[in-house]
């Protein structure tokens, strides 16, 4: 059984719900408060973008109604040069020491880069930042990366926008077994169980964001969200049993 | 003079502040943060932060994303 006291624990922010909500790619602002509301999440991703450029209202004034912890991220850096200036203008705009550090490699794949990120995440955790990193699924450079400083680590599940869910559940595993910061499942969602399985692996919450805001239904997918997360946490807590080859009979024999 | 402001050109008069060119902008000063030059000027500096010619001047807030 989990304790009541079942905390999310990253630098010195603690909080009770392991869903973590990207506000990227939500319709609207309503269909956004609904979805988060629905999900139960404490913390969700902001991006920075130019003050000119669209899609800067409300977002944050929703975020603060909600009391949501804001997370805000360096999503579109190519360097690390940028997503340290990047986090810098974050902390100094929404009074936060909590940054999502993202460095992609290209347009294409959106895939982080191992070595603008690992030097990102050194200079901002000299410079005072609780830092969460995106990272490839590499057992080895998850740990170089909480070597680093890095309060959580956030491997990804698959590419971002892909739903492909988890495409290498033991490199998540390896990852977990290893750590001594949170590992928080970023990217690759694509429904519920994708969710779940992250938590049975071990992981300490999900971040997710298209999974929920281009659903059919996003509301009712935070839901299955927040669900899901709980159940994989209780499950990973509670023990499996085994796998086993053959059958075992669960009645007693005659 | 010229101030590069994200991205684009425009004319100021000489030493304006950040502060100044915020309020020639109609910029909310909620959520907002400034880089000159790929530094950042501390909110409490935009009054006494004097822009120079052809300087480059970030403005950015935070938006739907991640």
């Amino acid at each position: 059984m989990l304790d009541e006291g079942d905390h999310l624990v990253i630098g010195d922010h603690k909080l009770t719900s392991r869903l973590i909500i990207g506000t990227g790619g939500a319709g609207n602002l309503s269909v956004l408060e609904r979805s988060l509301v629905a999900s139960g999440t404490e913390l969700t991703t902001v991006a920075m973008r130019r003050a000119d450029a669209e899609g800067g209202s409300g977002v944050l004034e929703l975020l603060r109604r909600l009391g949501i912890t804001l997370l805000p991220n360096t999503a579109g850096c190519r360097s690390a040069a940028e997503a340290v200036l990047t986090a810098r203008l974050a902390r100094e705009a929404l009074e936060t020491d909590l940054i999502k550090l993202e460095v992609h490699a290209d347009d294409r794949t959106l895939l982080p880069d191992p070595f603008e990120t690992l030097d990102a995440a050194e200079a901002l955790v000299a410079d005072g930042f609780t830092v969460l990193a995106y990272t490839n699924d590499d057992p080895v450079l998850a740990l170089r990366l909480e070597e680093a400083g890095c309060a959580a680590v956030m491997p990804l599940g698959a590419p971002i926008g892909t739903g492909l869910g988890i495409r290498n559940p033991h490199n998540i595993e390896l990852i977990v077994s290893r750590a001594g910061v949170p590992i928080i499942l970023d990217a690759g969602i694509g429904t519920a169980s994708d969710a779940t399985l992250a938590m049975e692996l071990g992981c300490d919450a999900v971040l997710l964001s298209t999974a929920v805001t281009r659903a059919q239904d996003p509301e009712g997918m935070a839901s299955a969200m927040r669900a899901a997360v709980t159940a994989g946490r209780l499950a990973r807590a509670s023990g499996r049993i085994p796998q086993r080859f053959w059958a075992q009979a669960s009645s007693p024999p005659r | 003079m010229h101030i590069h402001i994200n991205g684009a050109e425009r004319e100021f008069p000489d030493g304006s502040t950040v502060a100044d060119l915020l309020t020639a902008l109609d910029t909310p000063r909620q959520g907002v943060a400034v880089a000159l030059d790929g530094e950042v000027v501390r909110r409490a500096d935009w009054p006494v932060a004097v822009v120079s010619d052809g300087a480059r001047l970030e403005i950015l807030t935070a938006v739907q994303g991640g």
